[in-house]
């Protein structure tokens, strides 16, 4: 029993040199996954209880992506649990809807609108946010999770070639909203500034 | 390389996912491609411009903090607290008998999921004595900002002396002290308050399990801490927010570990 109780320290100490440093990263994505503090809170927390349980069965190659995989696990899950309970919300956008979204929904293209121009930062959390999923994550996952291709798709369950295709849209209709956002945030101000000169 | 193929193509060029002969090819084509070549500019702008910006979250100290003391737990004795993610109790049992190695082992499981649970009850109780309190006028036995008014109130009617501070310096005001019951024991309540806010600092010899660190929980919308001190238990309950509880928390401890206060 002794020589059990060192071995679970043992394995409890590995666990939490290999999977703490991904806290952030695994905070990260359950905040885009479920929108809200408290809820991520408790996604973050359960995901690594499944993590050190199952840490037995843990064989690498990349802790990041598998802590990532769980998280998503067991927000889906939670999104199951509520959708028996409740009308889905905004999460009902599945992607055979978003398909019919045009791939790139880009007006005339102004020079100005070329290039996209800087951001803050909380405009782009809020507007990678709003995007539907399953583009929301995986942009986070590329983007903030900064995983390769390869990790996404073992993340997402899909092929390689479903996560280029989803980076791909998700980028456009980001961009898209990104473009408009700028006129929003930015056509106000020259407008008053320059008012009265008009 | 047509149009659609590069539209996806120059996203895996972006995020450096090309082989070196796919590159050259999307490279040759948002060349020569004056539309490919600008969408390739605009998303080539945005990731890098989010690959800049700190667009990654950091997880509250109260959650690393919670975790770290989690998996410090043995697996085994794990159990969810929040039952909305996770059907635990039954699959705990589950594993539980087919894992029936030794009856010690198994012993102790029952043991340590009895041990939560009465964890959680307590805390329950602790909110209900702390909502009971705001309620039914009953929030103070003894009412003074005094503390050396509060403390000796105590004697004769709890088995602790409970500490009782001053934290008005920090905008933490005694209100006074009141007798409490929670799980059918007297337990000495001091009572503070910030702003419009109530806290109820409960105070007994035993009250829940030994917390060698602060824990952090919430429930129906009120915060609890409950610690170990000086071999004592305590509870703060407030609908303050966490942050602001914590640091009533720390001064409270900190107060506790200066001989002066102990009198």
């Amino acid at each position: 029993m002794a020589d059990d109780a060192v071995a679970e320290q043992e394995r409890m100490r590995t666990f939490q040199a290999a999977a703490l440093p991904h806290l952030d990263d695994v905070y990260t994505l359950a905040r885009y996954l479920m929108r809200n503090a408290h809820d991520a809170e408790d996604a973050v927390q359960e995901c690594y209880l499944r993590a050190l349980r199952h840490f037995d069965s843990y064989r690498g190659p990349a802790m990041k992506p598998w802590l990532l995989a769980i998280l998503r696990n067991v927000c889906n899950a939670e999104f199951a649990r509520r959708s028996k309970e409740e009308v889905p919300t905004d999460y009902s956008q599945d992607e055979s809807l978003a398909e019919e979204m045009p791939m790139w929904q880009e007006p005339q293209t102004s020079p100005e609108k070329m290039i996209v121009r800087q951001q803050d930062t909380a405009t782009i959390r809020r507007l990678v946010a709003e995007l539907p999923e399953p583009f929301r994550e995986a942009i986070v996952l590329r983007e903030m999770n900064n995983l390769s291709y390869q990790e996404i798709a073992q993340v997402a369950g899909v092929p390689v070639g479903t996560v280029m295709s989803r980076l791909a849209r998700a980028r456009a209709m980001l961009r898209a909203a990104w473009n408009a956002a700028e006129t929003v945030t930015t056509r106000p101000g020259p407008a008053v500034a320059s008012g009265s000169a008009l | 390389m047509r149009c659609d193929e590069s539209e996806v193509m120059l996203h895996a060029l972006i995020d450096g996912e090309l082989d070196a002969g796919h590159a050259r090819d999307v490279e040759a084509h948002v060349a020569s491609c004056a539309g490919c070549g600008e969408k390739f500019a605009a998303f080539r702008t945005m990731h890098e411009v989010m690959s800049t910006a700190p667009l990654k979250e950091t997880a509250p100290a109260h959650l690393r903090n919670r975790i770290e003391a989690l998996t410090a737990t043995p697996a085994s004795r794990v159990v969810s607290i929040r039952q909305f993610m996770q059907p635990t109790r039954r699959s705990f049992f589950g594993g539980f008998a087919m894992g029936s190695v030794l009856s010690a082992a198994a012993a102790s499981l029952v043991l340590t999921v009895i041990r939560r649970d009465q964890e959680q009850t307590i805390t329950e109780e602790v909110v209900s004595a702390h909502i009971r309190s705001l309620q039914a006028g009953h929030l103070m036995d003894v009412e003074t900002s005094d503390r050396h008014t509060v403390k000796p109130w105590f004697n004769g009617r709890v088995d602790v002396a409970p500490p009782v501070v001053d934290l008005t310096a920090e905008s933490f005001t005694l209100l006074g002290g009141r007798l409490d019951y929670i799980d059918s024991e007297p337990v000495a309540a001091i009572v503070y308050q910030r702003r419009k806010h109530v806290i109820n600092l409960f105070v007994a010899q035993h009250l829940g399990r030994r917390q060698a660190r602060t824990i952090g929980d919430s429930i129906q919308g009120y915060n609890v801490r409950h610690w170990s001190q000086d071999g004592l238990d305590l509870w703060a309950v407030s609908d303050i927010v966490g942050d602001e509880l914590d640091e009533f928390v720390r001064k409270i401890a900190s107060a506790l570990r200066q001989p002066s206060h102990a009198s």
